[in-house]
């Protein structure tokens, strides 16, 4: 067996600077699910757990909850956590569906990924005109 | 001989994780539907369908396995953030302990919602 068989590993090149790096649309995609999932986790899920629980106490904190949304602040962070939520379920339906062997070659992955991005984006638009 | 310490903030169950982040994604995507479906079907969620949804026992329990699932995704989803950003094993470890209090504080909160009403 020669050493060609079994060349020593050589350090890759890595190019990790994150302001020069250009992502695929699909990977863009990608880290948008995981800045949205960390999003949820950190202000989503105990935003609704209040939310649930103000709604369920007595019709009084029903409808003050329901009035809180006139502040543009709670306006403005319903949104985002609007967006993360649609981002993170529509780009989970696709990850479901590239696991399946659904659309997993380059070109409809590509396609996928942006229409993630911009179906999720069309959809807050659409749930933030109607809030505001 | 150099050999690889296995790490305490390792994350040893590959294959089960990614099988665990399917699942409970399933489980809360149906979830989702219901409650969206709820919401159109009567044109909007006043406060008696909201309270009469939450009195019915078997909703109670889809709300607290869908909040299981939920808390179990976020898990595996957040610790492999804190793998991929936060090399040492110690300050990773903290942070993978404070992420399980939270979620554990979060299906404690749950239950207080859903079972503590007067």
């Amino acid at each position: 067996m020669s050493v060609l068989d079994n060349p020593p590993p050589r350090p890759r090149p890595v190019y990790l600077n994150l302001v020069a790096i250009r992502l695929p649309i699909a990977g863009i995609a990608s880290i948008l699910h995981r800045v949205s999932g960390a999003a949820l986790f950190l202000f989503a899920l105990p935003l609704m757990l209040l939310a649930v629980q103000a709604s369920l106490a007595s019709p009084e904190s029903f409808a003050a909850l329901k009035a809180a949304f006139a502040h543009p602040l709670a306006k403005l962070t319903a949104i985002g956590v609007v967006w993360a939520c649609l981002h993170h379920f529509c780009a989970g339906i696709r990850y479901l569906l590239i696991d399946l062997h659904v659309g997993d070659d380059l070109a409809p992955a590509q396609r996928s990924g942006a229409m993630v991005i911009a179906v999720s984006l069309a959809l807050t638009l659409i749930v933030g005109l109607r809030l505001w | 001989m150099t050999r690889a310490l296995r790490q305490a903030a390792g994350a040893h169950y590959g294959w089960r994780d990614w099988l665990v982040q399917r699942v409970t994604a399933v489980v809360m995507a149906a979830y989702t539907v219901v409650v969206l479906g709820v919401a159109l079907w009567n044109g909007g969620i006043d406060y008696p369908l909201w309270k009469a949804l939450f009195a019915c026992g078997a909703w109670k329990l889809a709300t607290f396995v869908f909040m299981l699932a939920l808390t179990w995704h976020a898990w595996v989803g957040v610790r492999d953030i804190w793998m991929d950003y936060v090399k040492p094993v110690g300050v990773r470890l903290a942070l993978e302990v404070l992420t399980l209090l939270a979620l554990a504080a979060y299906i404690g909160w749950t239950m207080q919602i859903l079972w503590g009403g007067k």
